[in-house]
């Protein structure tokens, strides 16, 4: 029982890592419908600055602060640089560019910091307070996310740019017509992804260890996380972020073994494109002719 | 000098124009009706005045401002609302948080605060479901809605795609009948894309007849309300 309640506990910890990626990639998806496939390499590029910073001597949380906002720039610059030049361009392309935009991340990072794996703190104290089943970085992981969620849930719902957000995600048409700078609010949707995406990084890199390549997999479970909750609804992928977190360490305690792990993320991928291609919580498009 | 004067529009889709050197104009406060058959490209009209469609020739000039080339929030932003046709509403937004939208461009709270309570004058249903998810409402409603987002900017101009379209006729004469108090109260000029002639001719001051891209006849409404030609074709008697 006690090693079943620590699985679960420690799948949530995953889960809330997964659901903050997953909830990049649907704030990128609604506006857009672009899956970026950057997204982790993204989030890995901000850890490996943060790890520079706290190198630096600038104190843990200092350096989180710093790499939000440098993270919500990066993000910024690539949309309006980059992925702008080919928004209207076929699906292929938008791919191709978003698995350039990866590798071109993936070895920029390496050629400065190496690939060796390093060691990154966690700002969460060493022994447990929360009780046998959790540890202080788990909990630590729980708490960050449900803050970052509440901070957006709060910016969506009650500001004047959240509402120009929501509105430029379900109708840029419309939302032109209301005078809204429709480019502007797509960029700012890739800085908010950027920076969401940096914090998911500084809290699984204690886990994961930093290295060039520590999101591949996190970005599996995020896109997995994503589909299943319905890859349009940010609720959504909150609780599929959780379910499948918790799911791939039940399976991998008690089914397939911890090196099937990854493959239990394909599956439910393959599986909700199948079976349910809305997920638990997408809209079903429906047109009135 | 007219609030909009368009001269020589000529302009499509892709490489095939769809307008045709089409002139027409709007006065300060005034209304002017563009009538014209399915596929005449009156919606196409609008959308160029919106810089939503490419323009290869003629000009479009508003309260002594170029629009040719400019894009479309910039277009909006100097006081032209657009109902554009299937009327835009955003769906997952509730009736506020549309017209919140509509308003988002301007930054004087109590004008805004003001205008609320304007457009929930001419549209109580509205008032009523303020709080409700816009995909809910009747047709009727989300048309109003439509209206009252545009309004919400404080257009000098207002464009109208069709507002009659697809819905019952009580709720089309409840409609024509705020489009002319908005125009009489808050002197919004109005540029009106019909199908439904007769409401529309009754409504406007200026009307032009638009055919496969040309304007094939202008003139006062109520000269085209008579002419032979236009009765019997979009006026059934």
């Amino acid at each position: 029982m006690e090693a079943f309640l620590h699985q679960v506990f420690s799948g949530l910890a995953n889960g809330a890592i997964y659901a903050s990626l997953a909830l990049a990639l649907v704030m990128i998806y609604q506006s857009t419908h672009h899956i970026n496939f950057a997204q982790g390499e993204l989030a890995m590029f901000s850890t490996y600055l943060a790890w520079a910073m706290i190198n630096a001597g600038i104190s843990y949380w200092m350096a989180f602060a710093l790499t939000v906002i440098a993270s919500f720039f990066i993000g910024l610059t690539i949309e309006r640089v980059i992925v702008r030049r080919v928004a209207d361009a076929p699906i292929l392309t938008l791919v191709v560019v978003f698995i350039a935009l990866l590798v071109i991340l993936n070895s920029i990072t390496g050629w400065i910091f190496t690939y060796t794996i390093k060691v990154f703190p966690s700002p969460f104290p060493e022994q447990p307070l929360f009780g046998p089943y959790i540890s202080s970085h788990e909990a630590g992981v729980v708490g960050v996310s449900l803050v970052v969620l509440l901070l957006l849930f709060l910016f969506f719902r009650y500001t004047s740019l959240g509402l120009a957000m929501r509105a430029t995600a379900e109708n840029a048409v419309s939302s032109r017509l209301a005078g809204i700078r429709v480019g502007w609010m797509l960029a700012l949707g890739w800085g908010l992804a950027a920076s969401i995406g940096a914090i998911a990084g500084m809290m699984v890199a204690p886990i994961v260890y930093l290295d060039p390549n520590m999101m591949a997999g996190i970005l599996l479970y995020g896109i997995a996380a994503a589909l299943m909750g319905g890859i349009d609804s940010p609720f959504g992928a909150v609780v599929g972020g959780l379910i499948v977190g918790v799911l791939e360490n039940l399976m991998g305690a008690y089914v397939v073994g911890t090196e099937l792990k990854l493959t239990v993320a394909l599956m439910l991928i393959i599986g909700v494109l199948i079976f349910k291609p809305t997920g638990l919580f997408g809209r079903h498009f429906v047109t009135r002719v | 000098m007219p609030l909009l004067e368009v001269s020589g529009l000529t302009g499509g889709y892709g490489m095939t124009d769809i307008l045709h050197d089409v002139s027409f104009s709007v006065e300060q406060g005034g209304i002017t009706t563009i009538l014209g058959a399915n596929g005449a490209g009156k919606t196409s009209v609008l959308r160029a005045l919106c810089g939503m469609l490419r323009v290869s020739d003629g000009s479009m000039q508003f309260a002594e401002q170029k629009l040719n080339g400019r894009a479309t929030e910039s277009i909006v932003r100097l006081g032209i609302g657009h109902v554009p046709d299937g009327r835009g509403t955003f769906l997952n937004l509730t009736t506020e948080e549309n017209l919140r939208v509509g308003a988002m461009t301007r930054k004087d709270k109590p004008g805004i605060a003001q205008d609320f309570d304007r457009v929930y004058g001419y549209f109580p249903r509205l008032k009523e479901r303020r709080h409700q998810q816009a995909g809910t409402l009747s047709g009727g409603e989300q048309q109003m809605l439509a209206i009252a987002r545009a309004l919400m900017l404080r257009p000098r101009l207002l464009l109208l795609d069709e507002p009659s379209f697809g819905l019952a006729p009580l709720v089309v004469q409840d409609i024509f009948r705020i489009m002319r108090t908005i125009n009489d109260e808050q002197k919004v000029a109005i540029l009106l894309v019909e199908q439904n002639a007769s409401l529309a001719l009754e409504l406007a001051n200026l009307a032009y007849l638009l055919e496969t891209g040309k304007v094939v006849m202008s003139g006062p409404a109520r000269e085209l309300r008579e002419a032979e030609s236009v009765r019997r074709s979009y006026l059934g008697y």
